[in-house]
């Protein structure tokens, strides 16, 4: 072929222009919806952000005022309960996938996490509902953090596997060569290597399960007073914009976009926080 | 003597008070050789890497293991501290005798094994979450020494027989990964002599590094092995032919021809020695 043919040059630059625009409005587009809900929220929300909404009690019905103290308090409760269920057994079956096991079985696992995090949300509020809220006939801060927890499991599993999978080899040789025994070096060197992008995942997955509603719609159920016990039925953030969403009071409305706005803030916040950990002092290559 | 390979976190304790010349050896062992190798034929999976090797690795000297890629010289030297153990599907065939002790005798713990055989690997691997202090101890530490006068006294001293101390001394904190590369590979060898192993086995110890940090660690080399029996494998002739005392020469899983370097470099019985030493092929 020679180079010839203005025509064509000309015709392949316009593709080629065209391609790059088509994508760049892709692009656009996918962060729109974000923006669209960061304004709308904001718009609607930020007269109900007050100090009252975070210090308050809900208002009776038709009393004005009022906050969602209780459910801030009570998501974070929820999310400790979830917590503490979810990130040991997660981070371990993580560290079970990348250092131990057969590669058969390994990939059946890996493959059954991947499902498990593919299940509607609202099927683990199903499930715990049926092993825990039926046995102890009560809705329960317990029961709803173990539906979270729940959730949280494969995502922390996928997540610390593959950071696992990350650290170079050299370094467990290293660890092995000196005489640390095989846990030690997990522990002490492969961990600590990828602690940034296992705290990473962590963070990300409580921040997934901090905005979930289905999963406690039949097991946390909801409160609109200050939980005394684990055993009781507590309020949560989403839950309340949820109840309020659908009611019929005007009051109840602002207050749901306000919870909404707090909600969606608290996990842009956790983003962030990500961001800021993994760009860290360039020490370790995750 | 029995209980040499025994895993308890004392006994590095006890070992660092003495010099490890003083590491009681079994008085039927010839007593110029660390290792005896006898009869090892290595396996991974379906595929014969070493084959009947049967060869002495004398003391306090410095043994370069040469041969082309392939050769199986890698997996001999990691079958010196077990550590071919950890690819998958690996059988190994053979007696290892270090100092009179079987090394794959059942009960022994390759963990101990590693603790009295270190290595040192081809790519310089300081800990990337550690200090340059912290890499040093690290051993010691993750075997339970935390007595800090003693580990303070042995990062110096590791650091000066690693000919790091005086470039490092005052940035004892900063990262490992801080330093360049021939520093980062002299602090690993450094983090390999502070928990005092007999032997330091090196693969291409120096294949990642230019003239100038390859010629300090040459220099180390032959400075550690009044302390250590050292075990290196080489790519370099000409460096096996500077640092070493004994050469084997691999072929195909096969010890060829093992003898004084300048022996096998001046006048090798083998005709395959000779071709890859004369750079015929490999």
């Amino acid at each position: 072929m020679r180079f010839e043919g203005k025509h064509n040059h000309t015709w392949r630059k316009f593709k080629s222009a065209l391609a790059c625009t088509i994508a760049f409005v892709s692009a656009i587009l996918v962060i729109l919806p974000l923006g669209l809900v960061f304004f709308y929220l904001l718009i609607n929300g930020i007269g109900s952000v007050n100090w009252d909404f975070f210090t308050k009690l809900p208002a009776p019905v038709g009393a004005v005022g009022g906050g969602m103290a209780n459910a801030i308090v009570g998501t974070l409760i929820l999310l400790a309960i979830a917590g503490v269920i979810g990130i040991p057994i997660g981070v371990l079956g993580g560290v079970y996938l990348a250092e131990y096991g057969s590669a058969r079985i390994n990939s059946v696992l890996r493959f059954l996490a991947d499902v498990l995090n593919g299940v509607p949300s609202i099927t683990w509020g199903v499930v715990v509902y049926g092993l825990i809220v039926l046995r102890f006939k009560s809705f329960s801060a317990l029961a709803g953090g173990l539906a979270l927890g729940l959730i949280m499991i494969p995502l922390i599993l996928r997540t610390t596997e593959e950071v696992i999978l990350l650290v170079p080899n050299g370094y467990r040789e290293a660890s092995l060569a000196l005489g640390v025994s095989r846990w030690q070096t997990i522990v002490h060197i492969v961990m600590k290597t990828a602690s940034k992008g296992i705290i990473t995942g962590i963070l990300l997955a409580l921040a997934r399960v901090g905005g979930e509603t289905a999963p406690l719609l039949f097991t946390a159920f909801g409160n609109r007073f200050w939980n005394h016990s684990l055993t009781e039925p507590i309020a949560a953030l989403p839950l309340q914009v949820f109840t309020y969403a659908i009611s019929p009071y005007d009051d109840w409305h602002r207050q749901a976009w306000a919870g909404a706005l707090v909600l969606v803030t608290g996990v842009f916040c956790v983003n962030v926080l990500v961001r800021i950990l993994t760009r860290g002092r360039g020490a370790s290559p995750l | 003597m029995e209980n040499l390979l025994m895993p308890t976190s004392e006994r590095i304790v006890e070992e660092g008070m003495e010099q490890p010349s003083e590491v009681p050896s079994n008085s039927e062992t010839v007593l110029a050789s660390t290792f005896r190798v006898k009869n090892m034929s290595i396996w991974y999976g379906e595929k014969r890497a070493i084959e009947d090797v049967t060869i002495d690795i004398a003391s306090n000297a410095v043994t370069a293991i040469i041969g082309p890629s392939g050769c199986g010289k890698s997996t001999f030297l990691r079958a010196l501290n077990r550590m071919h153990e950890l690819t998958p599907k690996t059988r190994m065939e053979g007696t290892v005798l270090l100092n009179g002790e079987d090394l794959y005798s059942s009960g022994v713990d390759p963990t101990v094994v590693r603790r009295r055989v270190g290595m040192v690997f081809q790519k310089s691997n300081p800990f990337p979450t550690m200090t340059i202090g912290e890499n040093v101890i690290v051993g010691l530490r993750l075997n339970g020494v935390h007595d800090q006068k003693f580990l303070n006294e042995r990062l110096e001293k590791s650091l000066r027989m690693a000919a790091l101390w005086d470039e490092v001394k005052d940035d004892l904190n900063k990262p490992g990964t801080s330093l360049s590369g021939g520093q980062q590979q002299r602090l690993c060898i450094a983090r390999t002599l502070a928990v005092e192993p007999e032997v330091v086995l090196m693969d291409e110890p120096c294949s990642a590094l230019d003239p100038i940090a390859t010629a300090k660690i040459e220099e180390l080399i032959s400075d550690l092995k009044t302390k250590y029996t050292i075990v290196t494998v080489t790519h370099n002739m000409q460096q096996a032919g500077r640092i070493s005392d004994y050469t084997a020469f691999f072929y195909l899983g096969r010890l060829i021809e093992f003898g004084p370097t300048t022996t096998i470099f001046t006048n090798p019985k083998e005709r395959q020695t000779e071709d890859y030493i004369t750079g015929r092929f490999g």
